[in-house]
């Protein structure tokens, strides 16, 4: 019910059926092509000004009323920024900016959500953020340029990907101190870990290659070449496959994690866009596992991946050069932090439209979402 | 004689000390070499000096790159360097490359040295990668079949920065050439650029080198008197280009000009496959590792080395030979791509074997733009927008 409603509070002053103020209207057309004059239209909720939020809310009053509190905090790094930005994803609004270390891009919300970690490659360091006082509160020794980092599914180690000396650091988070290094290859940035926490997966930009690490011995137990710059890697939730987006090569490679062979590639086609534009990066799955959602870079969209036949069913326009993904908890809504247009896109998932854009810091990066 | 004058030095494979996984047993050794002149020191401006390592420095990081992937996949890459003294014999030292093994050759040579070594090696099934002659004709008439072309042509290079100038509605252009023949084939490019994009050279004007150093105590004093009666008496024009490759006056010209014009091409705003200032998309790891290494930053030939060294490792890596005929064939068919922090995939032409790239478009300080500019299509890739595409294509390889 409630979700109905709340999608309702979107979609209403968009549609353009009556709603109270023509103004609104007319200014729910997109403000600027987030492609320039050669793009196709921009989704019609794309770039959604703030005011049209305060229209709907007069016009669906009753419904905002029936609707009892369920918000969670969205925490975006703003990679040129040099800051955290805090979207209420109730109100759908950025509520509150912190000053962070230089270049922050990977970040992860610690499991009991009381601890933000951020990477701040520039500073050399991964800053420790307490989510109630949002202040910085001690740092995690990673290697030099952290970029990415993955939570153990106990949420007790935190594995860095350390882009300047092509080491993954393990970190303990409780003394947080550094329990153990593994060498990988060429610029490490990817990291995921297995349902089981038993693998971790880092991926190599400049080698190409998805490292499989076993978190017992610490030891490389699989190489696996995939195509160029692999930035991201997820496991299926059911841990049945490994995939890895690669930015240059243009690929999705579905991984076995058992036979450490790459079974499919999953490949991308626009109508309009050279295949140099379309750059798969982050990665985030269905709690179910049935879909798949590919941020797609400069291609300014997101694949929406059927898991099971692999096949694409649509492509969502979102802001410009789309980096990372994250799903509220309720899996109601799909974040997306768009590099270059300084916003988030707010996808809805039962839809999968795109309802609205938010404002955010300069060059958002990474995005992780924490119940409140 | 010779053999003292060509400085020699046989780079190891570099393998990390580290707990590694075991190599496998059929494990490969690739050796390349690196040909290379000695560039000249008539830089105009110092900053521009070539380093006694110039070229061979992106090699080798290229090769620790491929070292790196090589720990996991068994291969070991390394590279042996013949730095030519001026006037020794290219051949001579190529075919000694060959003899010890190097049968893959990154080769920074100018354009009939490096055909002569091409012709010279055939016999010996070598494969070429230029990294450093920008001649279109290398790629069109003169095309050969055992030489893959890094660096873009003069042509791609004029076309990037057009397509830029016309963005910017700047499609008047005052065009002034140095007297070298070098000079007078850039000015050609220009010229097919203006034509290309639907741009105009409003008048052509040549600065003739009146030889001499480039390097004076008091040369500030004359050059500001000197330029403005070059640049004089122009019909009206938004931009000043330069095509003065052999370093004459191109970067006089910058804020001395008669008209105050902005200046494009060998000053002022200049077309390049790469620049020590870049560091979009990446690019600053990439910076970061060349500068540790030899405390310089990584100029354009460096650059065009250190992609040539990757597509060897990369070729190798993924059809687990070096042998250069599979190189080739996998190197110029549909399968190849590379990430050269530029923001896109590289990948060849298979017409010309010359290498897709998109052309920075820097100030020394900046990169100021990057093309292909947006709008500016084809229906194959964007990057055949830049230089000489298939259906013009002389090249008939052999």
């Amino acid at each position: 019910m409630k979700t109905r409603n709340r999608d309702a509070l979107f979609l209403l002053p968009r549609a353009g059926e009556g709603g109270p103020a023509k103004r609104g209207r007319m200014r729910a057309r997109p403000l600027a092509s987030p492609e320039g004059p050669s793009s196709d239209p921009a989704a019609p909720g794309h770039l959604l000004p703030f005011g049209e939020k305060g229209r709907a809310l007069v016009f669906g009053f009753a419904l905002l009323l029936a609707s009892p509190a369920h918000a969670f905090l969205a925490y975006v790094t703003n990679e040129k920024g040099n800051s955290v930005t805090v979207i209420d994803t109730d109100k759908m609004t950025a509520v509150k900016t912190v000053k962070v270390g230089r270049r922050p891009r990977g970040v992860e919300i610690s499991k009991d959500g009381a601890e933000l970690y951020v990477c701040a490659g520039d500073d050399d360091t991964i800053q420790v953020i307490d989510t109630k006082t949002l202040q910085v509160t001690g740092n995690l020794p990673s290697g030099p340029d952290p970029e990415l980092m993955i939570l153990s599914p106990d949420g007790k180690t935190v594995y860095v990907s350390n882009e300047n000396d092509n080491l993954v650091t393990l970190i303990d988070t409780q003394s947080k101190r550094r329990i153990g290094d593994v060498p990988v290859g060429v610029e490490p940035e990817g990291m995921a870990v297995s349902p089981d926490g038993r693998i971790i997966v880092n991926t190599s930009e400049t080698t190409n290659m998805a490292h499989l690490i076993d978190t017992q011995t610490k030891a490389i137990i699989a190489n696996v070449l995939v195509d160029a710059r692999p930035r991201f890697a997820a496991f299926k939730p059911d841990a049945s496959e490994l995939w890895v987006s690669s930015e240059i090569g243009g690929t999705v490679s579905v991984i076995d994690p058992a036979s450490h062979k790459v079974t499919e590639k999953i490949r991308f086609e626009i109508p309009g866009l050279s295949k140099e534009a379309i750059q798969p990066i982050g990665i985030s799955f269905s709690g179910d596992g049935k879909r798949a959602y590919v941020a797609l870079g400069p291609a300014n969209r997101v694949a929406v991946i059927d898991t099971a036949t692999k096949k694409i069913e649509k492509y969502l326009l979102v802001g410009q050069r789309v980096w990372h993904l994250a799903f509220t908890p309720d899996e109601k809504y799909l974040l997306t932090a768009n590099g270059v247009s300084n916003d988030v896109s707010v996808i809805d998932v039962a839809s999968l439209k795109v309802l609205k854009s938010i404002p955010v810091g300069a060059f958002p990066w990474g995005i992780a979402v924490a119940p409140k | 004689m010779t053999a003292r004058m060509t400085k020699r030095c046989a780079i190891g494979a570099l393998i990390a000390a580290l707990s590694l996984p075991p190599a496998s047993a059929d494990s490969l050794r690739v050796k390349f070499g690196v040909l290379r002149q000695t560039h000249s020191s008539e830089t105009l401006s110092i900053l521009d000096l070539p380093a006694e390592d110039d070229t061979l420095a992106g090699a080798l990081v290229g090769a620790e790159d491929d070292n790196t992937t090589g720990r996991f996949t068994g291969q070991s890459f390394a590279a042996a360097d013949a730095k030519l003294a001026p006037g020794e014999d290219a051949v001579a030292a190529a075919t000694r490359l060959v003899d010890e093994g190097a049968s893959l050759l990154i080769v920074d040579l100018p354009a009939e040295e490096l055909l002569r070594v091409s012709d010279a090696l055939k016999p010996r099934g070598a494969l070429l990668f230029n990294v450093s002659a920008p001649d279109d004709s290398l790629r069109e008439e003169s095309c050969r079949a055992n030489v893959i072309h890094v660096a873009p042509t003069r042509s791609m290079l004029a076309d990037g920065l057009a397509q830029y100038l016309v963005w910017k509605q700047w499609r008047r252009w005052l065009l002034i050439k140095g007297s070298h023949p070098a000079d007078e084939r850039l000015a050609a490019a220009y010229r097919a650029s203006a034509k290309k994009f639907g741009a105009r050279i409003v008048d052509e004007r040549v600065y003739v080198d009146t030889e001499g150093g480039r390097r004076s105590d008091s040369g500030s004093v004359q050059t500001q008197r000197l330029i403005p009666p070059l640049t004089q008496n122009a019909p009206a024009y938004d931009v000043l280009i330069a095509a003065d490759e052999s370093e004459v006056f191109g970067e006089y010209l910058p804020y001395r000009s008669f008209d105050p014009r902005p200046v494009a091409g060998s000053g002022g705003l200049r077309p390049a496959s790469w620049d020590a200032a870049h560091e979009q998309w990446g690019a600053t790891q990439l910076q970061n590792r060349f500068f540790r290494q030899f405390r310089r930053g990584m100029n354009a030939r460096d650059h065009q080395a250190w992609i040539a060294a990757r597509m060897i490792g990369e070729a190798t890596t993924r059809i687990g030979s070096a042998e250069p005929t599979a190189l080739r064939g996998f190197l110029t068919g549909p399968e190849f791509s590379i990430a050269a922090f530029k923001g896109v995939r590289l990948s060849v032409r298979p017409w010309n074997q010359q290498l897709r790239q998109p052309i920075l478009l820097t100030d020394g300080r900046m990169t100021v733009s990057v093309s292909p500019q947006e709008g500016f299509l084809h229906q194959t890739t964007e990057l055949d927008t830049l230089g000489v595409d298939k259906p013009e294509t002389k090249c008939r390889l052999q």
